[in-house]
């Protein structure tokens, strides 16, 4: 077993990115995220690991030092909450473009506008819709305690370099400020320039031995840019086939389903726990990776089901994804709440026994 | 050897050639327009780049604007950046890459309108990397509109009438604001109309790449003050005319800061 520690879902980012061998982290301060940048300073990571954080001008700068980096090969992160990731989603499409891997993180905070510091899951659509401009998706990453915060650090970076492309952690100010019992994974190394050469032979690390690699997400000629977006859509098909995440509780005899995911997954679990008391036979799915979305999952699901419930910090966005995947055969409804403002299991078996049981 | 007595064979003779294609250019056509210094700039750099043997170490970033196909012409390694990133990207390479050599090449809608901030903070930071600023007073490449160094009562596309400070704000001499940065360590504004001045600014950029390379802790920023005979709407050699008595007097030529110090006019 790895060290334990009792952390923030913040700072647990913090000393995961240490631990991964990560090797920049780029950031600008914002609540309810700014322990990560607060944590990395304070643990020397230069002294650690030879790890490099700076404090960017804005959130522009920080995510295009990210593209900079990560296009010289180097493994590199960023973190923001949802006003500063809207900023970021430029230099996200250009990464997407060019093909280049980094592991972003959205704590998200209530809006439209600058909205509220308080915990919120409307910025769904933005990362998994793709919130920059062109046809270009993300393996979206919604961790649901603090544990999966620092474990999909690790894992962000491999898929990020697997597909050469953005990952984003969908986190939201529950999960990154509570605080929970985490294990630590062993310290990784971070590579040498040999093995960033050998592994990613495509980054701009010096034309030595080597025709010049060129990192760039344009190009002038329509026949090329249409061939380069199909290859870009065949990734992310292939995300789809190989990346699908999910988990799910008392689903096996479940008439009714519930969908959630991170901060609201574990309420709504505790609500599975009080419908099945109140005799309701009602499952939990909670999708782990948001892009690629497990559609086929609930599709399979689809024959031994009365009705299925999205449940949200939002005005209702990924019960589009559960509408398309459902294709009318089934009910399904949202429930939300929005302003920061959090539902409790007992106010969401309410309103399933309004919604699908009736009076 | 009398001037009629010359042949072709003679011209191209090894021990006659006084000039011959930058090696680190590719074989690309240039896509600037005939008479633009883009092109003498490139070859400046990548000259420098191939005499200080530094083509294996080397990363270049190119901006949005005339130069945004500069990773076609320059034969090394290159990043392309979004509009006014190229500072942020180049940051992002120095200090996970320290050792290697890094530079931005950008224009002034790209450097001083939509990336000032990186640019000014970048600076602030004491980067250790070079940025070439081509001003040419125009936004070139969007068809003649007017950027933030364009002159007082100079016609743009968006400026039909002349610009009006009034209106539009004055043009910006971002290099001397640079200059008066702690983190700048070397600071000059050159131009490439003739061969002296061809020579100077290749001195200098020799000068920020030695600095570089020897991390005297700054940021060494480079301004060529070039023309855009498209974008003003004259010959080639009328532009070359006309930035020697227009651009040059607002945008005087010369050594700003040296070795971290501002250069004292008489």
């Amino acid at each position: 077993m790895g060290e334990l520690k009792l952390m923030k879902g913040n700072e647990a980012i913090g000393e995961a990115a240490i631990r991964a061998g990560v090797d920049a982290y780029f950031g600008y301060p914002i609540t309810p995220q700014s322990e990560v940048i607060e944590y990395l300073t304070s643990e020397k990571p230069e002294e650690r690991t030879g790890m490099v954080i700076l404090q960017a001008e804005s959130e522009l700068a920080a995510i295009n030092m990210v593209y900079g980096a990560a296009g010289s090969g180097k493994k590199v992160m960023t973190s923001s909450s949802s006003p500063g990731v809207s900023l970021k989603m430029e230099g996200i499409s250009y990464m997407a473009g060019a093909e280049l891997p980094c592991v972003v993180l959205n704590v998200v905070r209530g809006g439209p506008g600058l909205g509220t510091i308080q915990p919120s899951q409307a910025d769904y659509f933005q990362a998994v819709k793709g919130g920059g401009h062109g046809d270009y998706r993300m393996v979206v990453l919604a961790p649901a305690s603090v544990q999966e915060m620092a474990d999909f650090v690790k894992l962000g970076f491999e898929l990020a370099f697997k597909y050469r492309n953005p990952v984003m952690m969908l986190s939201d100010g529950v999960i990154g400020q509570m605080m929970e019992k985490v294990e630590l994974g062993e310290q990784i190394p971070r590579w040498t320039e040999e093995e960033i050469i050998r592994k990613n032979p495509w980054a701009t690390t010096g034309k030595k031995g080597r025709e010049r690699n060129i990192i760039t997400s344009l190009d002038l000629d329509p026949a090329r840019q249409e061939q380069h977006n199909h290859k870009l859509q065949k990734k992310y098909r292939q995300m789809e086939e190989e990346e699908v995440r999910f988990e799910k509780f008392e689903c096996d005899d479940a008439e009714y389903l519930f969908v959630a995911y991170g901060s609201s997954s574990r309420i709504a679990q505790k609500a599975v726990k009080i419908a099945r008391e109140k005799g309701h036979k009602v499952g939990l799915l909670r999708p782990i990776t948001l892009f690629p979305y497990p559609a086929k999952e609930i599709q399979s699901m689809l024959g031994q089901l009365k009705g299925i419930l999205s449940l949200e910090l939002s005005a209702g966005q990924m019960v589009e994804d559960i509408k398309l995947a459902v294709e009318g055969k089934v009910p399904v409804d949202h429930y939300g709440r929005m302003g920061g403002i959090i539902f409790s299991p007992a106010e969401i078996v309410e309103v399933f026994e309004e919604k699908f049981i009736g009076g | 050897m009398k001037e009629e007595n010359i042949t072709t064979q003679d011209i191209i003779a090894e021990e006659n050639l006084v000039y011959k294609k930058t090696r680190l250019m590719t074989d690309k056509v240039l896509s600037y327009c005939p008479g633009c210094g883009h092109g003498t700039a490139h070859r400046i750099i990548m000259e420098v780049i191939d005499e200080m043997g530094l083509e294996e170490k080397t990363i270049g970033i190119a901006p949005v604007g005339c130069s945004v196909l500069a990773y076609e012409f320059m034969n090394i390694d290159m990043q392309q950046a979004a509009h006014g990133r190229a500072p942020a990207l180049a940051t992002g390479i120095k200090r996970t890459w320290p050792e290697k050599v890094v530079f931005t090449y950008q224009g002034d809608g790209d450097l001083a309108a939509i990336g000032t901030a990186e640019t000014i903070h970048a600076c602030n930071r004491g980067e250790n990397f070079l940025i070439v600023f081509i001003n040419n007073g125009i936004y070139g490449m969007t068809g003649g509109q007017m950027a933030p160094t364009t002159l007082e009562g100079m016609k743009s596309s968006t400026t039909p009438y002349g610009r009006n400070t009034k209106l539009m704000g004055n043009p910006l001499k971002m290099t001397e604001l640079v200059a008066e940065l702690p983190g700048t360590y070397f600071v000059t504004r050159q131009a490439v109309h003739t061969p002296a001045n061809v020579r100077k600014t290749k001195k200098a950029i020799k000068m920020a790449i030695k600095n570089q390379l020897e991390d005297k802790g700054g940021l060494n920023f480079v301004e060529i003050v070039s023309n855009c005979n498209s974008g003003w709407k004259m010959t080639p050699t009328d532009a070359n005319q006309w930035m020697v008595d227009n651009m040059f007097p607002f945008f005087p030529l010369g050594d700003i800061k040296v070795d971290g110090k501002k250069v004292k006019k008489d």
